[in-house]
């Protein structure tokens, strides 16, 4: 019996990421632009998806929406005639690319257009998991205050594109613009940031484009 | 729950590894956790116990080395350790930007008995 030292050096996302890798790939060749909606519970991810859907009358959308539990979002989904599949993860803080993988045998994909995943609510760990996406997408909504990119920089420093949503509540909330985005500059120098209003559909149309000319 | 399936991943790693080199058992395995990685190496050490049962890492220490979050100033290029709420280069006020110091996680070598 004898000792030794083997050097490794082997990253713990490996396995995550070269799924992640199949997922991306296998959807871009059937013309699907994956979109993954990451954001803190409340933040505004379905409203959003809904007005995002709204202005792409053209498009073919798809959701995944998942959920710690619950169904209550797929339910709103459907009613409005969206193609939506559910996961619930049972507790698991985020989504990872073999869940994406399994749940994607259950939808039907049939035509090229865009696929909404809705993370689970939560700012911290859905940043770390690559899902097979090709735009991530931040939700921050105005009433979480703008020390957001200070206290959860890397979901900040990975965003494609950011929603700031709720932006009707600014002044109620002491909303202060200049340091939210000198954090976001700080973080991540070219990423659009959208102002958005759920209640009243502002700002969609424009975030509907942006992901309109990202497809094509 | 968030580290549970990651540190199954730590394991099959490990004890791939292992056999890939014909070792009999793991004695140690080193990890390098950054701060953003979101990872608790504490957590991490309740599972290992746990999971590492019954496989070629099981009695294996695991040592965890922690590596905090760095930014760089793009003036003077210096690495510092952020304050809270701020991105402000310590030397010139600045705002530094993010880099890949803090954001390591992964296996970074095994001692095992063959």
């Amino acid at each position: 019996m004898s000792g030794k030292k083997i050097e490794v050096i082997q990253n713990i996302f490996d396995e995550n990421d070269r799924i992640a890798s199949i997922v991306n790939e296998s959807l871009e060749q059937l013309g699907i632009l994956v979109i993954n909606i990451m954001g803190a519970p409340g933040a505004g991810k379905t409203s959003s998806i809904i007005n995002m859907v709204k202005n792409l009358p053209g498009e073919k959308v798809y959701v995944i929406e998942g959920d710690i539990e619950s169904d209550i979002d797929t339910v709103k989904l459907k009613e409005l005639g969206i193609e939506t599949i559910q996961i619930n993860t049972n507790g698991a803080c985020h989504l990872d690319a073999p869940t994406i993988e399994k749940s994607l045998q259950e939808l039907t994909i049939d035509q090229p257009g865009i696929l909404f995943i809705e993370n689970i609510g939560n700012l911290v760990c859905p940043a770390e998991f690559q899902i097979g996406e090709h735009v991530k997408m931040l939700i921050c909504s105005a009433a979480e205050g703008s020390d957001k990119p200070y206290k959860y920089p890397l979901a900040f420093e990975k965003a494609n594109i950011i929603l700031l949503t709720k932006c009707d509540l600014k002044a109620y909330v002491d909303f202060n613009d200049e340091f939210f985005l000198r954090g976001v500059r700080a973080l991540n120098k070219s990423v659009p940031i959208f102002e958005v209003n759920a209640k009243t559909g502002a700002g969609f149309q424009e975030v509907s484009q942006w992901l309109i000319n990202r497809k094509n | 729950m968030h580290e549970f399936p990651i540190t199954e991943q730590i394991v099959k790693i490990a004890s791939d590894k292992a056999k890939e080199n014909n070792a009999r058992k793991v004695t140690r395995i080193t990890l390098v956790v950054g701060e953003y990685s979101g990872f608790i190496g504490d957590s991490i050490h309740m599972y290992f116990d746990i999971l590492s049962k019954g496989t070629l890492c099981e009695g294996a220490v695991l040592e965890i080395e922690n590596v905090k979050a760095k930014w760089r100033c793009p003036s003077c290029g210096i690495d510092f350790i952020r304050k809270p709420l701020s991105f402000a280069c310590p030397e010139c006020g600045q705002d530094g930007e993010p880099t890949t110091i803090g954001k390591e996680f992964f296996v970074k070598n095994l001692e095992v008995e063959t």
